[in-house]
């Protein structure tokens, strides 16, 4: 497989763009012409060719500028990127098992040669060809989450896990949906999901966490989550909300098709076998509504899924006050056909 | 699971036996973490045996992996299957490492009490703990010296028909704050060492055991599985998780031993009592849920959603 890399930005002038492939395998996440939070699990092995569930950690036409935009955060603010002291052993894990994962599954872009403890890491896209010691963190130029994460796509979170919970302890976040590594570092699994709402649904969070608590080493899980961004932007933090809160604020109906993007977010949960952490990763995709409803059964469902969303959670997903506009953007799209289930395109 | 090689067996004790699995292509094995089981796989003539056994080789050697054993011979015949029949050469099935007791890398001293061969989880731990250079202390607490099964150079050796038991008030009141606590063993040794912890003030936190409970053997009764339209009768010397897979009904399970909340069961009706024997349920829970790894009923028939 050869991908070819967008020259592309993040913030600014925004010319993040997808690609006619970009566009068929985009992780769609409605089944349904309708939606309703729950925790829709399902194991991490693999899926349709060419899609986005294929590889272990999914590398796209936008891994590059993905990893340049990262550079940029870090930059700003270094405390995108945390680990508590007792999470070392963690992100060695992490850092193995994305190598191995990544050699594995795209040869032709990463090499990873072991002798012992020595190792050398080839990453062809982004030039870099490193030789350094498995488990001693003075031969590589950052710490072993930071180094292997400025490597890869999307929002990393690593939890311990003690006290049959698991704890926020270190993590890589630079595109996340408003939310703040800063502020959830240390917190467990109960206390960072204190800002959803219904609290009567309480209970799937706890069988959530026993889901995630009996994940084993060969067994990782995924799912789907979702958002609403206008202008393609990965970092959207609390932090930052000065730069890009007022852009909300510049949608019109002549705009919409193309500032309007659908934010899906492949959330994957891997048991780390060293330190018996988990990993957690955030995986964005972006798509705008004009480039979505060139698919004409998401065009079909994406209205039915937005117009129908109770109120309660278009105010989660941010966009309550742009809903009527995208509503009616979107209802140009939909004839009243019936759709095929699942989230495939026809 | 995966099938690997028993390549050798090597007495530690006279009752405890050290066994390595090794891949049968030499492939590495995944690594681990200090603590982690196994289950082990045995075909037992034709009873399918499944046991959880603590690795205890050192977690970062994916070449092999050990479990020791010590012979019960009250058991359910596990452990007699592995000392007699579990031969080098022979190809078993073993699941995936898991850990339900890891050390808490946050604790600022690590104090590990192990009783006979409750050492097993230790022994993975210990590699680790050095790695880290963490402050530990271990306790190694047998009733007569054969009964050692492994030299540790670290640990502090009570034997009680020396007269050399351990003064368990003494340890636990000489511990920095923020040590964690450790202890796997017998039942009783467990509960005694948790409770005097508790008494003496141990947060809960800090405070971490591991039994395998064995599912023990009872009276023979008759389970309806609503979803599954079957009524089995679970034998005397047969968990009910093992009578469901014997009918051939799914049922999740992980470690078998009634720690891991992994087969947790609602019951729909009970026409008798249920005998709970697990570490996981609540006590607000047991009136309409079971673990069916370990725990039994006496009474007309219990109905469950299986
Ligand atoms: S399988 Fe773990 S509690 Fe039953």
């Amino acid at each position: 497989m050869t991908i070819t890399f967008n020259k592309e930005s993040f913030r600014g002038d925004y010319s993040y763009h997808n690609s006619a492939t970009a566009i068929r395998r985009f992780p769609f996440p409605f089944d349904r012409d309708e939606y309703m939070y729950s925790v829709n699990m399902e194991p991490h092995k693999g899926g349709r060719p060419g899609s986005v569930f294929e590889a272990r950690f999914d590398v796209d036409e936008h891994y590059v500028a993905e990893m340049e935009d990262r550079a940029i955060t870090l930059s700003r603010d270094p405390m995108r990127c945390q680990s508590l002291p007792h999470m070392t052993l963690a992100g060695w894990d992490v850092l193995e098992l994305i190598m191995t994962s990544k050699a594995q599954d795209y040869p032709d872009l990463f090499e990873l040669h072991r002798d012992g403890n020595r190792w050398r890491w080839v990453n062809r896209p982004l030039g870099i060809d490193d030789t350094f010691t498995f488990l001693d963190e003075t031969t590589l130029p950052y710490g072993p989450m930071e180094y292997i994460t400025r490597q890869t796509q999307g929002d990393f979170a690593v939890l311990d896990q003690r006290e049959g919970n698991l704890w926020m302890d270190a993590g890589m976040v630079t595109s996340q949906a408003d939310w703040s590594l800063d502020f959830d570092i240390g917190m467990n699994f109960f206390e960072w999901h204190a800002p959803v709402p219904r609290a009567a649904e309480m209970g799937i969070f706890q069988r959530a966490l026993k889901f995630l608590l009996n994940i084993q080493q060969d067994t990782p899980a995924r799912r789907l989550n979702w958002t609403m961004t206008v202008n393609p932007r990965l970092d959207t933090s609390p932090e930052t909300y000065p730069e890009w809160g007022p852009e909300k604020r510049s949608l019109t109906p002549e705009n919409l098709g193309q500032k309007q993007y659908l934010r899906v977010e492949l959330q994957s949960f891997w048991r780390l076998p060293r330190s018996n952490g988990l990993l957690f990763p955030i995986r964005c995709y972006l798509i705008s509504l004009q480039d979505l409803v060139t698919v004409p059964k998401w065009g079909r469902r994406f209205h039915r899924v937005i117009r129908d969303l109770p109120e309660d959670l278009a105010t989660y997903k941010g966009f309550i006050v742009n809903r009527p506009m995208i509503v009616d953007y979107l209802s140009r799209f939909d004839d009243g056909a019936p759709t095929s289930p699942g989230i495939w395109p026809d | 699971m995966i099938q690997l090689r028993l390549t050798d067996k090597t007495p530690l004790s006279p009752r405890i036996t050290r066994f390595r699995f090794q891949h049968p292509d030499g492939a590495p094995l995944p690594v681990f973490s200090g603590g982690a089981h196994v289950m082990v796989e045995m075909q037992d003539g034709d009873i399918l045996r499944r046991n959880a056994y603590s690795l205890i080789s050192d977690p970062q050697d994916g070449s092999g992996y050990e479990i020791a054993v010590q012979r019960e011979d009250q058991g359910r015949g596990g452990s007699r299957f592995m000392h007699e029949q579990a031969q080098p050469g022979m190809l078993m099935r073993l699941g995936q490492p898991v850990n339900l007791f890891g050390l808490n890398l946050t604790a600022r001293k690590h104090l590990l009490i192990a009783g006979g061969v409750g050492i097993t989880p230790f022994l993975g731990q210990i590699p680790e703990l050095d790695r880290l250079g963490a402050d530990y202390e271990l306790r190694y607490c047998v009733r007569s010296r054969d009964e050692v099964a492994v030299d540790l150079p670290g640990a502090q050796l009570h034997v009680s028909d020396e007269g050399s038991r351990m003064d368990l008030d003494g340890v636990l009141g000489a511990q920095p704050i923020g040590t964690h606590l450790y202890v796997c063993g017998s039942a009783r040794m467990i509960a005694a060492v948790l409770d005097r912890a508790t008494a003496l003030g141990w947060p809960p936190d800090a405070l971490h055991s591991e039994e395998f409970l064995a599912p023990a053997p009872g009276e023979p009764f008759d389970v309806h599985c609503a979803r599954s339209h079957k009524t089995l009768t679970v034998g005397a010397h047969q968990s009910m998780l093992e009578a469901l897979e014997a009918a051939g009904i799914d049922a999740p399970w992980l470690c078998r031993g009634g720690a891991c909340g992994q087969c947790e069961t609602d019951v729909l009706a009970c026409d008798g009592q249920i005998d709970h024997r697990d570490h996981w349920l609540h006590d607000d829970e047991r009136n309409r849920k079971i673990m069916p790894c370990v725990s039994r009923f006496r009474g007309q028939l219990l109905t469950i959603d299986r």
